[in-house]
């Protein structure tokens, strides 16, 4: 018995270390640190990856180094380390003690303020790292578009308890409302003819059509949630699957839309900046509502749903309202996956759409920001880092799911608040 | 005139008569038991008068308004609150959060309120929240707000039930067999909580219990279900020596206490 404990208990100590050295380091000193290493490898990367005997900067992090030239390991794994590890954890534990008093003086300011300074610092970080080549910027935003995503499934299918598999469908109805909307009113284009507005002010009316996309997937969803919040158990899980397939071969032959070949020729709106803003502002909103009272009745009415309407929840109305608010983010997601790609066809927003959503969402946990957000960007990294393995990557990826469903069944974080001042703390 | 008048109300499940011409009356502020045997309908007519189920005959009229056949939270709404049987908590809330909920509809924010840090959700989230804590320190139960029912002992989650229905001062208070599973100890304690906070909210009280001792403490007229008819409806200590009532409900065990 004792052996055991001990045993089990080592691999855990030493991360309890770890864990203990870097105790006083704030999250604005990893955020900084990160920044000198993103700043760090754009100024001498590219010569350090050559004289590591690689022939250009590893994009993400050495993963793919590692599945297709496995000779370069050594050199992908020193040039993570000394770009990547050590800036950041140097800086960190270094600074720590300038970082706290900067904390100090931030936490004491509103938290608007504060939050707004963590996220300039991370907006920075994210600009140096994706500047390098035009595959880690794409990357980076399916993953910030991904967070907003699997967030907004998280409201249906972890906060509400209910099985939805419509989110594709949702996507698609954004992805080709804001296409129509770009590409109708401010390209030259073959279909739509020539150009209605100028472009100038892409940073206004962007998002505004985003704001409609998103109505648009609302509705959508209000056709889905008339019919099947009428009654608990599966029946919405079948009927958000209809209607994906529903909307799937809608657009496929809808000739106007490109039919099965797709619409392209969106203008390049979908910024770093412009992702990043909206995918924050998306995040704030959602946590805003699921923290409410009225967010929290989606709780009340999954846990049990008679003890809600003693309590004078207006079940169906909470349902239905959460429900179209989810889809709307959904669309908003889409419109932006629209604008990054800059091509949209019906047969991307499919099982496996579905499938990857799903995954992000039971992977990262029910009934958490956090979860979502982790859920989101492990399995983006994940599919990235494993996508030399080609068919592989869809046997790896669910076994994994597999193993976090028998250990943590309700997914990695579940059921956890954020909680922005805890996060945000000076530590020491 | 009555807080909730009742009259003729029926109800079948299938071909099993349930609730048997039905008939209330509860003025304000009084305490009024209903006991009966199990299976007698009790919960029923708890059920019936919450909207849970729909009567298939019958009225009902609470605060001058007739709610026959509308949805629970409509009713709940107007100020009947309940408690349930077997606790019916939300796993996965914790005991503040509970309470607040039960203030659902006294929210006027709106869907602004709820996607947006509004000045005014702001307000009225921290004075439900106020609420909330009070209703906990009348039963006792505040060093639990931030846990989940789960984590609770049985005695504070019943106690934490009632602080939920109570929290918005409802003019009408079901209660459902609060003292359940109880030890003698445990029960005189309810008991005191009961009074406790009939004396500060000033509710009506409707309250089912299998215990004499707890209907005889607390209640100013008791009414006796058998089978989903009212045989005798009284004072507790004309209802304790009703032959009726000792031959139904009784008959085996003199005293229950």
């Amino acid at each position: 018995m004792h052996q055991t404990t001990s045993t089990a208990s080592h691999p855990r100590g030493s991360l309890e270390l770890v864990r203990r050295f870097f105790a006083n380091v704030p999250l604005l000193a990893w955020f900084c640190g990160a920044l000198v290493a993103v700043i760090l490898e754009r100024a001498v990367g590219l010569s350090m990856a050559q004289s590591l005997g690689m022939p250009r900067i590893p994009v993400l992090f050495g993963f793919l180094v590692f599945l297709k030239q496995p000779a370069l390991i050594p050199g992908a794994l020193g040039y993570v380390l000394l770009m990547n590890i050590l800036p950041i954890c140097i800086t960190a534990k270094i600074g720590a003690p300038v970082f706290n008093l900067v904390s100090r003086i931030l936490y004491k300011m509103p938290l608007v303020v504060t939050a707004l300074v963590h996220l300039a610092v991370l907006y920075a970080v994210f600009h140096f790292w994706a500047d390098v080549n035009a595959y880690r910027m794409i990357m980076l935003k399916m993953m910030l578009i991904s967070i907003l995503l699997t967030l907004s499934l998280n409201v249906i299918n972890g906060y509400m308890g209910e099985f939805s598999c419509s989110h594709p469908g949702f996507m698609a109805l954004g992805a080709y409302a804001a296409s129509l909307f770009t590409v109708g009113l401010f390209v030259n284009d073959q279909l739509f003819g020539p150009a209605m507005m100028t472009s100038d002010y892409a940073v206004v009316f962007f998002p505004l059509g985003l704001f409609f996309t998103g109505l648009v997937s609302a509705l959508g969803a209000l056709v889905i949630a008339i019919p099947s919040f009428k009654t608990r158990g599966d029946y919405l899980a079948i009927i958000s699957l209809a209607f994906t397939f529903i909307i799937k071969s809608v657009l496929e032959n809808l000739e106007f839309l490109g039919g099965p070949r797709g619409l392209s020729g969106q203008p390049d709106w979908s910024s770093l900046p412009m992702v990043f803003i909206i995918v924050v502002f998306g995040v704030w909103v959602i946590n805003n509502f699921v923290t409410s009272t009225m967010g929290k009745a989606l709780n009340a009415v999954r846990d049990d749903e008679i003890a809600a309407e003693a309590m004078t929840v207006d079940t169906r109305k909470t349902k239905i309202i959460a429900f179209m608010f989810a889809a709307f983010w959904a669309g908003v997601a889409g419109g932006l996956f629209a604008h990054v790609l800059r091509f949209v066809n019906p047969s991307t927003f499919g099982i496996q759409k579905l499938a990857e959503v799903l995954a992000m969402v039971y992977f990262g946990g029910l009934n958490s920001v956090y979860g979502s957000i982790v859920g989101a960007v492990s399995i983006s990294l994940l599919g990235e880092a494993l996508r030399p393995l080609e068919i592989l990557k869809w046997i790896i990826i669910p076994l994994l799911l597999i193993l976090v469903m028998i250990f943590r069944p309700r997914g990695l974080i579940s059921f956890k608040e954020f909680n922005i001042h805890n996060l945000l703390k000076p530590r020491g | 005139m009555p807080l909730l008048e009742v009259s003729n109300m029926s109800h079948n499940f299938g071909g099993l008569r349930a609730v048997n011409e039905y008939n209330l009356a509860i003025e304000p502020g009084q305490i009024v038991g209903l006991i009966g045997p199990n299976g007698a309908g009790k919960t029923t007519v708890f059920n019936l008068i919450t909207g849970i189920y729909r009567p298939t005959e019958g009225r009902i009229v609470f605060n001058g308004q007739d709610v026959t056949g509308h949805a629970p939270n409509r009713i709940a709404s107007l100020g009947l609150a309940r408690t349930f049987q077997e606790m019916r908590l939300w796993r996965h809330m914790t005991v503040l959060e509970h309470v607040k909920m039960a203030c659902y509809s006294k929210f006027t924010y709106g869907l602004a309120g709820a996607f947006l840090q509004t000045p005014k959700r702001i307000r009225e989230e921290a004075e439900v929240e106020e609420l909330a804590f009070a209703s906990l320190k009348m039963f006792g139960v505040e060093q639990f707000a931030s846990h989940w029912p789960t984590d609770l002992p049985y005695g504070a989650a019943r106690r934490v039930e009632m602080a939920r229905a109570a929290v918005t001062k409802p003019k009408l208070l079901f209660l459902d067999e609060p003292t359940v599973g109880m030890t003698p100890e445990e029960m005189l304690a309810m008991i005191e909580v009961v009074r406790k906070m009939h004396e500060t909210l000033k509710p009506a009280v409707f309250l089912i219990e299998h215990r004499l001792k707890v209907v005889s403490e607390l209640c100013h007229r008791v009414q006796t279900l058998v089978f989903g008819q009212v045989i005798a409806e009284g004072t507790p200590e004309e209802i304790q020596n009703n032959p009726k009532v000792i031959e139904a409900y009784l008959g085996e065990e003199k005293v229950v206490a």
